[in-house]
């Protein structure tokens, strides 16, 4: 069903006459990925569509997200590596994501969790009929809030996630949580800092403290630094120009950085339990 | 379903559903009990059982000890009394377990009394025997041999009667395990998923989506058979066999599996569905949650008596770790608890990157072995 004429790059939902959506199948099953594509075939009379692409993992599916345009991701909640739901995480950082619709197997949690929050999900096996109805809804509606998509995903599976994602110039970036030495709220953006460079991210710090509270401490009330990452602490009487304001106070000597970051008179007794212990 | 003939009228009515079947969900089919679950077999202790053994000894030799030392009056007293006793006590004990286990096959099929009858006649048999030989040797115990067979048979049927409180108490304990067996059987992930599968193949490859769907129906086919049922190791290794089956489909070259498996070890008896919750444990956290080529080991091997298994996935660390992770694992411990007591075994252990379960259990060969 491919279109000769590219239809401009914009929100599927924008046009009067509706153009082709460009979906793309995530699925790290072979042959479920050949039902999605046959159902798909059967229903193309109804929903104009063109298939852009299969991926069998989460990684596959952000590489190929970033060589074309996509509409709407056909998403397994259950994948290997990267689940669904994380990846659903990262295709919300984008500035224009594609529209998502979760297909699962069996997972309590997660379709609990789609009821709660809204979120339109298909059962495997999936039918025909089910599967237009959720590709016109998402066309009708166009994706979802990142917020939500955050929260439900939180919800269906509470383990903090392995990678936090990064929208630069139009690409994802993951970063790995391991290698992350200290996260820094300022301004409008939070700084995520590795040994290597610093990014930028709109989520907020608060969520990131919740989050990743055993990885990370907070230390001052805008920055948190990854309890593996400290290698000391340094008490700076010298008057500072920075934030402290020039009073004595401790500061956090880094493991892999040549950086200190100021401890507040507030959080030192939560951080120095941890040099003692 | 096939007539029992020989059958009490009790079990012989078709409409009786068999006890402890109320638990089951509704919905799923189970077979009539046959003779061989009859509740008064488990009144009779198996004396070849490794566990029973030890527990009689210890206990029996706990109580004359103790008899002697409320009588006794100082440390040497007790110990040389402990030390008489034991000499006659000793022979005759192992001797009347000794026969009891030889004797064990002729008495099972008849009924209870008989059955309380036969072993109190071994007990009073193997002392009278004992003390015929051994009085000459020693001195000890002559004149008394009567007398010790009356205290024989006083014990056997301590025991007995021990065995048959024991064996009441269990029953709740017996249906809870059929119960969980039951819940344990089948992931409702795995069905959806394999269902899912069968329908993505039908257009492009109708051949295999044929022998999928007739590997999932003999997978089912067992799943509704009485979980107390026992089936040669061969069997549930082909059971295995047919769900890795299913499983390749699906998850395509990441399941590589390897099987060793030492042919006069499969004839054993093995309780249903020993081993495939373990394979499909091994499949869902070694192999599912990774992107890499993982390898499953099926191992068997026979060791003397002992048939000793091991199902071994890669070890993909704390983080991979699924929910309902020890169900399938302490459902097939507490199964072996039952049957085998402390003849059966299983242990784990992480070891060169793979998560190992070992499963150790008694080489039954007769096809009419019956259970405990």
């Amino acid at each position: 069903m491919s279109t000769s004429a590219d239809p401009p790059a914009g929100p599927p939902s924008a046009g009067t006459a509706r153009a082709a959506a460009r979906v793309l199948i995530v699925d790290d099953e072979a042959p479920a990925r050949a039902r999605i594509v046959a159902l798909l075939s059967d229903i193309a009379d109804q929903f104009s569509h063109e298939v852009v692409g299969e991926a069998g993992n989460g990684r596959e599916a952000l590489a190929l997200i970033e060589t074309r345009p996509v509409d709407i991701v056909l998403l397994d909640v259950q994948m290997p590596d990267m689940t669904g739901l994380e990846l659903a995480r990262h295709l919300a950082a984008l500035p224009v994501g594609p529209a998502v619709v979760f297909v699962s197997a069996y997972d309590e949690f997660a379709l609990k969790a789609f009821e709660v929050h809204a979120l339109d999900y298909l059962v495997k096996p999936v039918r025909a009929a089910r599967l237009r109805e959720a590709l016109e809804r998402v066309t009708r509606l166009g994706a979802v809030q990142p917020a939500v998509i955050r929260a439900a995903a939180r919800a269906a599976d509470p383990r903090a996630r392995e990678m936090i994602s990064v929208h630069e110039r139009g690409r994802v970036q993951l970063v790995p949580v391991a290698e992350i030495l200290y996260l820094k709220a300022e301004l409008k953006y939070v700084t995520i800092r590795t040994a290597q460079r610093a990014y930028l991210t709109e989520e907020s710090l608060v969520a990131l403290e919740e989050e990743f509270a055993e990885s990370f401490v907070r230390v001052h009330r805008n920055a948190l630094i990854a309890r593996n990452a400290i290698s000391g602490f340094e008490r700076v009487e010298a008057v500072s120009e920075d934030e402290a304001g020039g009073e004595p106070h401790w500061e956090v000597v880094l493991r892999d950085l040549d950086e200190r970051l100021p401890v507040s008179r507030r959080q030192w007794p939560v951080v120095k339990v941890l040099i003692k212990g | 379903m096939q007539s029992n003939r020989d059958n009490d009228a009790s079990i012989e009515q078709p409409a009786t559903p068999p006890p402890g079947a109320e638990a089951l969900p509704p919905g799923v089919i189970v077979p009539r009990r046959r003779a061989s679950d009859r509740p008064s077999i488990d009144a009779l202790p198996d004396w070849c059982n490794l566990g029973i053994t030890l527990r009689v000894v210890t206990s029996v030799n706990l109580l004359f000890f103790g008899v002697v030392g409320v009588s006794a009056r100082s440390w040497g007293v007790f110990v040389s009394g402990c030390l008489d006793v034991a000499a006659s006590l000793e022979p005759i004990l192992f001797a009347s377990l000794l026969l009891g286990c030889l004797a064990r096959r002729l008495l099972l099929p008849l009924a209870a009394p008989w059955q309380v009858a036969g072993n109190l006649a071994i007990s009073v048999a193997a002392t009278l025997i004992v003390e015929a030989l051994l009085g000459p040797l020693s001195g000890l115990g002559s004149g008394y041999a009567w007398r010790d067979a009356a205290l024989a048979a006083t014990v056997c049927g301590a025991i007995l009667y021990w065995a048959y409180l024991r064996s009441q108490s269990n029953l709740p304990a017996l249906a809870e395990a059929r119960l969980q067996a039951l819940q344990a059987r089948i992931r409702p992930h795995f069905l959806f998923n394999s269902l899912n599968a069968v329908l993505g193949l039908i257009r492009t490859d109708p051949k295999r989506a044929e022998s999928m769907l007739e590997d999932l129906a003999e997978l089912f086919r067992v799943l509704m058979r009485d979980p107390r049922e026992r089936v040669t190791l061969a069997e549930e290794i082909e059971l295995c066999r047919q769900y890795l089956a299913i499983e390749a489909l699906r998850l395509g070259e990441r399941l590589q599996v390897h099987t060793d498996i030492e042919i006069g070890a499969s004839g054993t008896l093995v309780p249903l569905l020993l081993l495939q919750p373990l394979v499909e444990n091994a499949v869902h956290h070694g192999i599912e949650p990774s992107t890499a080529v993982g390898r499953i080991d099926l191992e068997v091997a026979r060791n003397g008596s002992f048939v000793d298994i091991l199902i071994a996935n890669p070890w993909l660390g704390e983080r991979a770790k699924r929910p309902g992770n020890q169900m399938a694992l302490e459902n097939v411990r507490q199964r072996l608890n039952l049957l085998y007591d402390l003849e059966g075994q299983l242990t784990t252990a992480v070891k060169n990157g793979r998560f190992e379960v070992r499963v150790r259990l008694p080489y039954t060969s007769s096809p009419h072995e019956h259970e405990r």
